[in-house]
């Protein structure tokens, strides 16, 4: 399978790919480890006319201690997140949840921020980063300004970037509750989860359960109200609007979320 | 566009259209063909390649992409007719039938020994969930990447047809 024709850009800087996305307007997308959007060009579900390849930009590839906040530049692939001594002490879960993506070969090229601006309801990252409540960080012509997580997922494939704006960086609060859980269920290693859950603490975000990354606030609210985590765990599929494809029924992944729920809440505690 | 590509340590460079994926210019411009493509939707691994030393799937990279970078095909390992560690390792543990994902299979391992010299029998499990064998030949690739990794293999030997029926 081959995309439709475009044009392809290789940007020097961040300045560059900024001003060939403002050259371009809606006609270009911006190109990062290219394995959400090549599937999607192949299939011709996407056809951008101008490809703006960020690859060149190796200062976005970074995980830096920032004093309270742990900062990853958005071009850190996810094999370096999964394999980062830092983040593998300082915010395990995210470190572990990386190096679940896919498979090898994809962790050497996909990239964390392109993971979160592709905006995929079944990509693992987007809900640990909301579990995390993550900070992103956006470069636009006008400047730069910062997305919590919370309001960064709008509607599927659909985020709060503008046209033209490139997330530049991830923070990520060190967590003051050690405990973190992530489990996701898939029937092939390298396929999206049918469903995946990531805990922090009291902190529980659920994969593929919705048209955008959920907080599963019902089982939060429990939590905090001293329930088990298999009490807790009951609430995982309240407020959910699962879908139901090919994969699993809606009433399946509801089933699901309660399991892998209840699974990542005996992980967090025993971690 | 004009694409140059190090493959196999030999400079390649031919004007391709901007959408050319990287395993169509190894196979049809550098005419390098054991990289296969399988599924070519980035699940089989068969048309796994080293970009920069790592293991990609090139059916998931544009040629352009790959411009200006090294790639290594499964023909750039032997050193002359000196096989690589990982294909006599495949030789000797028979870890092919149809030989179809071998190639792909070969060069994930070399990525995967990159990073992890000396795994273990799970890391080698899962360090290969990217790549698919259809002919589910993975007990004696398995065998193959340890032999590679650190001379006899800790798994058991294959169940003979006598001992089965035994």
């Amino acid at each position: 399978m081959i995309p439709a024709t475009f044009t392809y850009k290789r940007a020097a800087s961040a300045e560059e790919a900024l001003d060939l996305a403002a050259e371009h307007g809606e006609d270009a997308k911006f190109l990062a480890g290219g394995h959400s959007l090549l599937p999607l060009m192949k299939l011709r579900l996407a056809a951008p006319e101008v490809l703006i390849d960020l690859s060149a930009l190796r200062d976005l590839s970074y995980v830096r201690d920032d004093g309270d906040n742990v900062v990853i530049g958005a071009l850190t692939r996810h094999h370096d997140v999964a394999t980062s001594d830092l983040l593998t002490r300082e915010i395990p879960l995210l470190a572990h949840a990386a190096g679940q993506v896919g498979d090898p070969q994809i962790r050497h090229r996909g990239t964390i921020g392109g993971s979160v601006a592709h905006g995929d309801p079944a990509s693992d990252l987007p809900a640990v980063l909301l579990a995390l409540d993550a900070v992103f960080v956006v470069r636009g012509s006008g400047g730069s300004r910062q997305i919590p997580a919370g309001s960064f997922f709008q509607s599927l494939f659909e985020t709060a970037l503008e046209p033209g704006e490139l997330l530049t960086e991830i923070q990520v609060p060190k967590p003051a509750a050690r405990g973190w859980g992530f489990q996701k269920f898939t029937q092939r290693a390298i396929d999206w989860a049918i469903v995946g859950v990531a805990v922090q603490g009291g902190s529980v975000a659920l994969v593929n359960m919705g048209s955008v990354p959920l907080r599963a606030t019902a089982v939060e609210q429990a939590l905090a109200s001293g329930a088990t985590p298999a009490d807790a765990a009951a609430h995982a599929a309240e407020g959910t609007s699962a879908p139901a494809d090919i994969r699993a029924s809606t009433a399946y992944r509801e089933h699901l979320a309660r399991v892998l729920t209840r699974r990542a809440l005996t992980q967090a505690q025993e971690s | 566009m004009n694409v140059g590509i190090t493959v196999n340590g030999k400079d390649v460079t031919a004007d391709v259209e901007d959408r050319m994926l990287l395993v169509h210019f190894l196979r049809d411009v550098a005419e390098l063909t054991a990289t296969n493509i399988g599924c070519d939707t980035t699940s089989c691994g068969a048309c796994t390649v080293l970009l920069d030393g790592e293991s990609v799937k090139s059916c998931t990279v544009l040629a352009a992409q790959a411009s200006g970078h090294e790639v290594t095909t499964l023909e750039g390992l032997a050193d002359g007719t000196e096989m690589h560690p990982v294909q006599r390792a495949f030789h000797a543990e028979h870890g092919l039938q149809c030989g179809f994902c071998t190639p792909g299979m070969v060069m994930a391992i070399v990525s995967l020994l990159k990073e992890n010299p000396h795994p273990t029998e799970e890391e080698v499990r899962t360090g290969l969930e990217g790549n698919l064998c259809r002919c589910t030949g993975y007990h004696n690739i398995v065998r193959a990447v340890l032999a590679a990794a650190g001379g006899a293999s800790p798994l058991q030997p294959p169940v003979t047809a006598s001992e089965a029926s035994a």
